[in-house]
């Protein structure tokens, strides 16, 4: 039977209609919730104020920022790059070397919110030199610190007090055969060099806080961060407004959970056909350990405790070659666990005095610590990334193979590939674009082509083969059938369980976790950890762990799940402490302890907590994580 | 007026990086640590700059010791508003034993090549703590020397006719002095809050001339007369105990030999 066409469009029209209506009443449901949940202990009535930063409270509506001079100095390039990392160096590299060849001029620029290049790099990390070796063949001649080649590659399953170890065979993702441990902050250094060598402007300290449009609606470039706001708002004597760089084209490589990602999310819709991305939080050590106990190129693994087998995560071990003998240590729990009395940082801290890893830190020193989330949602959980004026690459968009436990060769190689397509565009003198900003389809396509999407799509699978009753179990026994047999060529794909955040289960329903106390020498508090992060920021400053609603964290998060909070920060940023007024509680946010993970933003069951950029040059120093 | 300052700027460890002392005890580990411009030394710049957005001086000249990476630390000096910087290059084992004798040998001798009417300096450097550089300086030139903080508040610096004229706070009041140029200012913390370097002032540093000279050049001989023996963690401190009466407090102190 046909329909008729008009038909057609006022169903359309009714179906957008009733979604809207479900989720107004979605939201009007949440805020009815919480007055009766919690009235014995919410008494204050009003709600210290704690969000003073201008992204929730406008600037134009404030009597203190009248007649305050709010033009800002503008600069162009041809591209620009938010993020210095893996995948923003190997771009700018690869862009100037297509402009050396092609003998074009091009400014580059690259705007990075930690102080030095590297400064904000955390990974384990293993490196698969394939998308290096592309970029850069000479890499070796060039003294890139891939100083370990791994040697011994071990896997295993810990209990209580034992570990069984798990051959890893030929052909499994976790086979590290052709790998290099690195320090991955040193590796981004070395990067940052070599792009500057070729030309590319460097602009560490400096975050990009803002996304400018032309007036058809295309990304223009950015703007970054004002400085001089005092902690409640105001200007203050040295207050300057950032800067603007507009760019025919502004790639975005933020790293996992960008801000500014988040933002383009909604400006453009690039999620309305995938899945929502899955993170976990990986925590860091380095360690110098006892010589005798040393042994450099040495990778291990392992899952289970002291995790359940329905929480994911797992550890890793690294034994670099770098002079003194230094061990990389982590952990890393998935952020789709549900019991709200789960600390990861002390499921990290606990997990060192296992017999097997704590033979090997007995008698040594730690000497660093840090904390990152990663993406966990791989291939299905890829936006769209691309829209006019501007593309995603890297950790932001996800491009990371969540069993082989790496996203640094698809983080360059999706840089590339955008630098690549970019290069055509922009020096395409032929071209007439629709819009002021480049719309650059064609990145989308080099990547459907390139040896990402092949690697990510026999991967999909996996992480998502957890989601069954036996969890951990379930998922090995899935990955031995279907991966290592068939590559992931199986027909279908699993679903994810949905956002990390709506995960947890409310407190009543879950058991405290009893953790035990940190001895001083394996394990320790948190306090003394963020300390050795080197984390700082400008006290006097609005806190950049905005909340949309002041009042929502003792209503429903400290109501309904006992402020997880104060647990998933592996910084001790979130903190319920009494009212001074005696009865009920107040959040208290330690913003200059942040460590940039972007857990609070990803795990907060309210999804109240807005991270945004602090002023650039704050956040952790880390060297060489 | 046609004065011209000569600021010192060095490079340290970031205040805020835990620090960790070298395995072999001979200093502390700086290869990739965070460093940033003493913050004494960011006072001093903004002073500098001050005055000469106050028309008291023409010229303000960065001045910084040390190897390829102080390099960064003059640009942030000109961001702030420095017309020109001089990188003294100082590298390998004689940057790891420079300390103040050598730098005020060296800002002394630059002060008379330069021919400076004002030398401002950070009061002292966040690693070293010393609190030298600027008295030595000024008695190898035989220059008065000032610190307008002195442990209080200080209010301006200005230049008049010739002199430099300070406004301080001191316990009974406001404390005007009047010291001739040229001569040595050593900043303390609150004289001033200095300006951000902000992103378009770097950019336009990238312009501006840093000239690159050697000590030798200076006539000067970097070469200590200090060694040092070993460098060691402070010692770790002890848990205090806690008692319940006077009592219990007085038989602590029998055990412990104190009374």
């Amino acid at each position: 039977m046909t329909v008729p066409h008009c038909y057609h469009k006022h169903r359309i029209t009714l179906i957008h209609m009733t979604r809207r209506c479900i989720r107004a009443l979605k939201a009007v449901r949440a805020e009815h919730v919480a007055p009766q949940v919690y009235s014995t202990r919410w008494s204050s009535s009003t709600v210290p104020r704690i969000t003073t930063h201008y992204t929730v409270y406008p600037r134009d509506k404030d009597p203190r920022w009248e007649g305050m001079e709010m033009e800002r100095f503008a600069d162009e390039a041809d591209v620009v790059i938010v993020g210095g990392g893996p995948a923003g160096l190997s771009a700018a590299i690869r862009l100037k070397q297509l402009a050396n060849q092609h003998e074009k001029e091009l400014r580059v620029c690259v705007v990075e919110k930690a102080s030095q290049i590297g400064a904000h790099t955390l990974s384990g990390a293993c490196l698969e030199p394939t998308a290096l070796n592309e970029l850069i063949p000479d890499w070796k001649e060039r003294g890139a610190p891939l100083n370990t080649p791994v040697t011994e590659d071990k896997f295993a399953i810990l209990t209580e007090k034992y570990r069984i170890p798990v051959p890893i065979l030929p052909g499994l993702p976790m086979n590290n055969h052709g790998n290099y441990l690195v320090r991955l902050g040193h590796f981004v250094r070395w990067l940052g060099e070599q792009a500057e060598e070729l030309g590319v402007e460097l602009y560490p300290g400096y975050a990009a806080a803002e996304v400018l449009f032309h007036e058809d609606g295309s990304v223009k470039g950015i703007a970054t961060n004002d400085v001089g706001i005092g902690k409640d708002g105001s200007p203050k004597d040295v207050f300057e407004r950032g800067m603007e760089l507009h760019a025919k084209v502004t790639l975005f490589g933020e790293g996992c959970h960008g801000h500014l990602a988040k933002q383009l999310y909604k400006q453009f819709n690039l999620r309305e056909n995938c899945e929502p991305q899955t993170y976990a939080i990986g925590l860091k050590e380095l360690w110098v350990i006892d010589e005798k106990k040393w042994r450099p190129g040495r990778t291990e693994h392992s899952v289970g405790w002291p995790l359940n087998r329905n929480t994911y995560g797992g550890s890793f071990l690294y034994h670099l070659n770098e002079g003194e003998p230094l061990v990389a240590l982590g952990f890393v729990v998935g952020l789709d666990y549900t019991n709200p009395y789960l600390s990861p940082f002390r499921e990290f801290q606990r997990w060192k005095h296992h017999p097997s890893i704590m033979s090997t830190l007995e008698g040594g020193n730690r000497i660093a610590y840090g904390a990152r989330a990663l993406n966990e949602g791989g291939f299905q959980s890829i936006p769209k990334l691309t829209f006019p004026g501007g593309m995603l690459i890297g950790c932001s968009p996800g491009f990371m193979n969540v069993p082989k436990i790496k996203g640094t060769h698809t983080a360059m190689k999706s840089g590339m590939l955008a630098a690549e397509t970019a290069f055509s565009k922009i020096t395409d003198e032929n071209l007439q674009s629709e819009t002021a900003g480049l719309y650059i389809p064609e990145y989308k396509e080099a990547l459907e082509k390139s040896w990402i999407w092949k690697e990510l799509y026999a991967v999909r699978n996996i992480r998502p083969s957890f989601h069954n009753y036996f969890g951990l179990y379930g998922g090995m026994l899935y990955t031995g059938i279907f991966y290592w047999f068939l590559r992931g060529k199986e027909p279908w794909t699993l679903k994810h369980n949905g956002l990390d955040s709506a995960q947890l289960k409310p407190a009543k329903d879950c058991a405290p976790i009893e953790y035990p106390k940190p001895d001083g020498k394996i394990s320790f508090d948190l306090l003394s950890s963020v300390a050795l992060s080197g984390t700082n920021h400008e006290h006097d400053q609005p806190p950049h762990l905005t909340l949309k609603d002041d009042s929502v964290p003792v209503a429903q998060n400290l109501a309904i799940y006992d402020g997880p909070e104060q647990r998933f920060c592996p910084a001790g940023v979130y903190e319920y402490v009494p009212l001074e007024t005696g009865d009920g509680m107040r959040l208290q946010i330690n913003a200059q302890n942040c460590v940039h993970c972007k857990t609070c933003d990803i795990k907060d069951p309210s999804q109240n907590i807005n991270w945004v950029v602090p002023e650039g040059s704050g956040g952790p120093a880390y060297n060489g994580m | 007026m046609s004065a011209r300052v000569l600021v010192g700027v060095k490079r340290v460890i970031d205040y805020a990086v835990k620090i960790r002392v070298k395995p072999d005890r001979t200093g502390v580990v700086t290869d990739g640590v965070k460093h940033s411009m003493n913050p004494f030394c960011e006072i001093a710049v903004e002073e500098a700059v001050k005055l000469k957005e106050k028309k008291l001086v023409k010229e303000v000249v960065a001045v910084s010791c040390g190897p390829q990476q102080v390099q960064e630390t003059i640009r942030t000096a000109l961001a702030m508003g420095a017309d020109r910087g001089i990188h003294v290059e100082v590298s390998g084992k004689d940057y790891e034993t420079l300390g103040p004798l050598q730098v005020s040998k060296i800002l002394a001798a630059l002060a008379k090549k330069e021919q400076a009417d004002l030398i401002i300096l950070g009061k002292q450097a966040i690693d070293d703590d010393c609190n030298q550089t600027g008295q030595m300086t000024a008695a190898l030139l035989d220059w008065p020397q000032r610190s307008p903080e002195d442990g209080t508040f200080a209010s301006e610096v200005n230049i008049e006719a010739d002199k430099l004229k300070v406004v301080r706070e001191i316990d009974g009041g406001l404390e005007t002095i009047k010291i001739n140029l040229p001569a040595v200012v050593t900043a303390d913390l609150r004289l001033n809050t200095p300006r951000y370097a902000t992103l378009p002032n770097i950019m336009k540093a990238k312009k501006k001339k840093i000239a690159n000279v050697k000590p030798a050049d200076l006539g000067v001989d970097v070469s200590s007369r200090l060694e040092v023996l070993k460098v060691d963690e402070p010692p770790q401190r002890q848990a205090g105990v806690k008692v319940e009466t006077v009592h219990d407090l007085v038989g602590k102190l029998k055990e412990a030999g104190r009374i």
